[in-house]
């Protein structure tokens, strides 16, 4: 599956300063779908090239950093059960660096 | 590209045509993009006109580090001005703190809101105000204390940017999360006589230049949205002197309530306006600086003091218990009062 990931806010440091990501991902063996849930913990292996603490809290997203999935809020698309398709465009931005 | 939200998402709650693009953590109302624009705008302008903090033909200087919270104060600002009349002249006042890497870059992103907001920009630098930078300083005195000496420095640094732009008010961009942490951070202190003050709209007003906060009530959640939506052009790289472990711990708190109990913000920034100081509390009686004349509870301004400490080459001058200028010359009124207001604070980007 074919996705389009940016990181914002900051959060671009953790991966080389590249802010937009062209990934290919598919589900785990056995699932049949692809969930935000799946997506981090891939994203924290796969490009997330340092402190992975600074992005990530357990299997969320760290408190103060934002998620949009297509422009969206995922606070509306059910957060880590949001469910990803082909080319979804999903957003993390930091609202914790500088002011 | 612009891909369709998922099948799970709501219409706009509040015009209930749109489909909705975010959750307001104030309300949890799920509302559109075009909705939001409306709402977040409306509430900053109520804030204004409710709290009276502008009146018509002001001169009004906007606190721009070329980050988040001040590069959308500025554009709403000089939005809402031209919708509503407020009649202002707008300016944007940096500071050049002077730090490689860092300043340079977000001053950077300034100039350019200068030309997007057409609001004139005035930069006022350490190393002019007060021949130091703080790349030199921290050269001196390494990595320890050194967001005491930026946060008194820029304080004052924007006083006077202000006084050479003859404005008769500074805005700053602090948000709602920045005032419930500081609260919190105040109560940690045992600092009273900032916890009474740190959640005044308007602070100063008896000193040469007033502050206000425009978006006391706002988000930071709703300002970074609103920033990314507009697409508006911002610097975000922490400062790389920074190390801020204290404050870092007291916003990372405030983060968990947020996800919790969103209105966990708000109710904070209203504890700590109910807040009554007991009369018998002492209170740092203010006085002006008998070397530059600042506003200073003290003999010194805590600048004078840090600047006599770099200049003398004993850099611990004025850091943590006061020894010292003042304390020589004022033994008997700092133990009376006990101030430490100053003392050992973390960094000074989000002063009160």
């Amino acid at each position: 599956m074919q996705l389009t990931l940016e990181f914002g806010g900051g959060l671009e440091l953790l991966c080389d300063s590249v802010k937009s990501h062209n990934i290919n991902v598919d589900p785990q063996d056995g699932e049949k779908q692809l969930t935000m849930k799946n997506l981090l913990s891939w994203v924290r292996t796969n490009v997330i090239k340092e402190r992975p603490e600074m992005f990530m809290k357990g299997d969320s997203v760290r408190p103060g950093v934002l998620v949009l999935v297509n422009d969206t809020d995922w606070e509306l698309s059910g957060q880590l059960e949001t469910v990803l398709e082909e080319k979804d465009n999903v957003v993390f931005i930091s609202t914790l660096h500088g002011g | 590209m612009e891909k369709t939200a998922k099948p799970k998402s709501r219409l706009c709650t509040l015009c209930n045509e749109k489909r909705a693009a975010l959750k307001r953590p104030k309300t949890l109302e799920q509302i559109c993009r075009e909705c939001f624009y409306t709402v977040f705008e409306d509430e900053i302008h109520r804030v204004i006109v409710d709290n009276q903090l502008f009146k018509p033909g002001e001169r009004i200087a906007i606190g721009a580090s070329g980050g988040k919270d001040s590069t959308v104060l500025a554009y709403v600002m000089s939005e809402l001005n031209r919708r509503h009349n407020y009649g202002l002249d707008l300016f944007l006042l940096s500071v050049d703190e002077g730090i490689t890497g860092y300043r340079d870059d977000s001053l950077e992103t300034v100039k350019r809101n200068e030309i997007q907001y057409g609001l004139p920009l005035k930069v006022v630098s350490y190393s002019e105000l007060y021949g130091w930078t703080m790349d030199e300083i921290v050269k001196l005195i390494g990595l320890k204390n050194n967001c005491t000496f930026c946060g008194v420095f820029r304080r004052q640094a924007l006083d006077r940017g202000a006084a050479l732009l003859k404005v008769d008010k500074l805005v700053t961009g602090h948000n709602a999360d920045d005032i419930a942490e500081t609260v919190l951070l105040n109560i940690l202190r045992g600092d009273i006589a900032r916890l009474g003050r740190c959640t005044s709209i308007i602070t100063g007003e008896d000193g040469p230049i007033p502050r206000c906060k425009p978006f006391k009530y706002t988000y930071e959640k709703e300002i970074v949205m609103y920033a990314y939506f507009k697409k508006l052009d911002y610097f975000s790289t922490e400062c790389i002197y920074s190390p801020n472990a204290y404050r870092g711990f007291a916003r990372e708190f405030i983060k968990h309530l947020e996800r919790m109990r969103p209105r966990a913000i708000l109710d904070i920034i209203k504890s700590g306006e109910d807040f009554r100081i007991s009369t018998s509390t002492k209170m740092p009686e203010q006085g002006t600086c008998e070397r530059c004349g600042y506003i200073s509870s003290q003999k010194w301004c805590k600048a004078c003091v840090l600047l006599e400490g770099l200049n003398r080459g004993l850099p611990k001058l004025g850091i943590g218990r006061s020894r010292g200028i003042n304390s020589e010359h004022n033994a008997n009124t700092k133990q009376a009062n006990g101030t430490q207001s100053l003392q050992s604070k973390q960094c000074g980007s989000l002063d009160f």
